[in-house]
């Protein structure tokens, strides 16, 4: 048991009392884990059998099912090119490809450097702003070849950019994977409510007179 | 001239402060829940069936009659789970609405928490959304501040605990039984039903599983009554509903409309096809809902309409595709996001999925054969109403929709002996912009 994974023991138990039975805290402590090390390691695995009294191959049969836990070190930066139909015909494919050849990487594979790694993703939920690429799962709505490469020569310059529909200051990986684990940030309140096309229907049904019947502070 | 658009659940989502509790409450925001309380549980859930309202996740189960199957006086506890794992391809109105109006869905959970009587509640949300999650965090705990969560809420005697859970990347926890499966620790699997999750869902105690837009409709329902709402939509499928148009239209996002407003409506208020180009196909409520052609731009987009078109309501995620993408390709690659995210716990999806791909990837590239079509057609087949959960069905609806509509494009393919589309063409700067 590592240094650093001893230290979460106190989160670990506040995660565990969230739930009426401990097995709950399985998903959000494997989160846990990853914020402090990056990735799913051994180590980590046995961390959450000790805390939920499950064996490490309980736990593995858990991790091995769900993408977002990686067994291997990603990037600082983890970035996700939507390439479910809507957003690869929308360009995502020709993102990814770019995208592939820019950085030199393969799937989950971080570049040399440590600050971005690449994969595919499936859809998340943003199709009214495709193609759609994401950065350690905050939204970067209406992406290009040449505004994804720009977005990741930013991260590993160190300047990341700031996400559409998102906080104003990118987490990185593991400062993401802490607020999986139920542990958020104070940065709720930034970033804007709804971006353009969110809007679009709404835009529309004004122009129209359409308001809305709910009495609400118009 | 008739509204073609009701924003309600959307009216306030440019207020710069709406998902915010002061924001909400300015917008009337938490009116349905002390009408609630001041209820027996009972004709809350009589006002939920009266609305009819029905599930806003895909399947449109009514709401109302799925609270009324728990049981009561059992002696268990009950829980209430908020389905946030919005994952179906082109689906993308319940991040939204967390995004810009998270106390909606909290006064609505609130409510149906107290009328199937229940004391804890989870919002299972997807992990990919990070800033969805901190937005329901701060919901949470403003709400608690405030005394709409916690011990004896609004001096009503009844008490809710609300623990906003997040997942890790897996479509199938979207389906209920699997992601109560994910919520207890496990891998995201569907269980065998019955029993329904009514009777044995979180921790085998009865459950209610409801999707995070049926919710957050609950509070108007309360607050403006159930006539108000069943007033709107057509004849069985009542209310209001978020249609997320996007791909090749003009103007992309969510217009909110009542049930059975038709394509041909909403792509006229969103500008139409992207200019220059003509409709080829749309799924009408995601990749699992069969496709649909120009041919059906006046079906109503109510449950019966979509329907009775061979088609589902699904979650009006109407993805439009116009002339120039390839239904070849795109069928493959929904196939092959069945195949990455089949849970493989029965053969016929696991196996189903694996083989289609390989056989759409050989029609693709264009060196299928007649007999390619007929093997898939015969795997969809196999599948269909086979599968341990609905992931089964479909996935094959693609499948099925694109060969019945699209059959000369497949044959096209393997006479050319390649793809006739150019995919730069279909991208959205092919034409020079944005």
């Amino acid at each position: 048991m590592s240094e650093a994974l001893a230290r979460l023991d106190a989160d670990a138990a506040e995660i565990i009392g969230r739930y009426p039975r401990s097995r709950s805290a399985l998903l959000p402590l494997l989160h846990l884990v990853q914020s402090e090390e990056g990735y799913v390691s051994d180590d980590g695995i046995a961390f959450c059998a000790r805390h939920l009294g499950l064996t490490e191959a309980e736990v593995s049969a858990v991790v091995s099912f769900y993408t977002m836990y990686k067994r291997c070190p990603v990037g600082e930066y983890h970035v996700g090119v939507c390439t479910n139909t809507l957003c690869a015909i929308m360009g995502g494919d020709q993102i990814l490809a770019g995208l592939r050849e820019h950085l030199g990487v393969g799937d989950d594979e971080p570049t040399g450097d440590g600050k971005v790694s690449l994969e595919h993703v499936e859809c998340n939920a943003a199709c009214d702003y495709a193609p759609v690429v994401m950065v350690n799962w905050e939204f970067f709505d209406n992406m290009t070849p040449e505004s994804a490469k720009e977005l990741v020569d930013g991260l590993r310059a160190g300047a990341p950019a700031v996400p559409s529909r998102g906080a104003p200051h990118l987490a990185t990986w593991k400062q993401a994977a802490r607020i999986l684990a139920g542990f958020p940030d104070d940065q709720a309140t930034g970033g804007n409510t709804a971006g353009h096309a969110t809007l679009a229907g709404l835009r529309i049904a004004r122009e129209h007179g359409w308001t809305p019947d709910d009495g609400g502070g118009q | 001239m008739t509204s073609v658009l009701i924003p309600t659940l959307t009216a306030h989502w440019d207020d710069p402060d709406s998902f915010t509790l002061a924001g909400y409450r300015r917008a009337g925001g938490y009116q349905g829940l002390p009408k609630a309380l001041a209820m027996d549980p009972d004709q809350v859930i009589q006002a939920v069936k009266e609305s009819g309202l029905r599930g806003r996740g895909g399947a449109g189960f009514p709401t109302g009659v799925k609270w009324g199957f728990i049981p009561q006086g059992d002696g268990k506890p009950h829980y209430l789970v908020i389905n946030a794992d919005e994952s179906e391809p082109g689906t993308c109105k319940d991040i939204p609405l967390m995004l810009a109006v998270p106390q909606a869905l909290i006064e609505g959970a609130i409510i149906a928490a107290y009328a199937i009587r229940a004391n804890r509640a989870f919002i299972y949300v997807r992990g990919e959304v990070l800033h969805v999650i901190r937005r329901l965090h701060h919901a949470v705990a403003e709400a608690y501040a405030a005394g709409y969560l916690g011990e004896n809420i609004l001096g009503s005697g009844f008490s809710l605990d609300l623990t906003v859970h997040a997942g890790a990347g897996a479509y199938e926890c979207g389906e209920e039984t699997a992601l109560l499966d994910s919520l207890e620790g496990f891998r995201g699997q569907p269980r065998l039903k019955p029993p329904f999750p009514a009777i044995a869902g979180l921790y085998a105690c009865p459950t209610v599983v409801n999707n995070v837009e049926s919710i957050a409709s609950v509070p108007y329902i309360l607050r403006h009554g159930a006539a108000a709402f069943s007033a709107l939509g057509t004849e069985r499928s009542k209310g209001f509903g978020i249609f997320s148009l996007t791909g090749h239209v003009t103007t992309p996002g969510q217009y909110e409309a009542p049930l059975g407003v038709t394509l041909r409506e909403l792509l006229n208020l969103a500008g139409g096809v992207r200019a220059g180009h003509s409709l080829k196909f749309w799924t009408p409520g995601g990749s699992s809902t069969p496709i649909f052609t120009d041919e059906h731009l006046d079906v109503p987009l109510d449950f019966e309409g979509a329907g009775a078109a061979g088609s589902m309501l699904g979650t009006r995620a109407l993805q439009i595709f116009d002339e120039t993408t390839c239904v070849v390709r795109a069928t493959l690659r929904w196939t092959e996001f069945y195949q990455h995210e089949s849970c493989g716990k029965c053969t016929p999806c696991r196996e189903g999925t694996y083989w289609m791909v390989r056989v759409l990837d050989r029609l693709d590239r264009g060196v299928g054969t007649d007999e390619d079509l007929d093997k898939l057609l015969d795997i969809c087949d196999n599948i269909a109403g086979r599968a341990f959960c609905p992931f089964g069905d479909g996935a094959i609806s693609p499948v099925v929709s694109s060969i019945k509509y699209f059959r000369d494009e497949f044959i096209e393919h393997f006479k050319r002996g390649g793809c006739p589309f150019d995919p730069a063409a279909a991208t959205v700067w092919a034409d020079g912009g944005q």
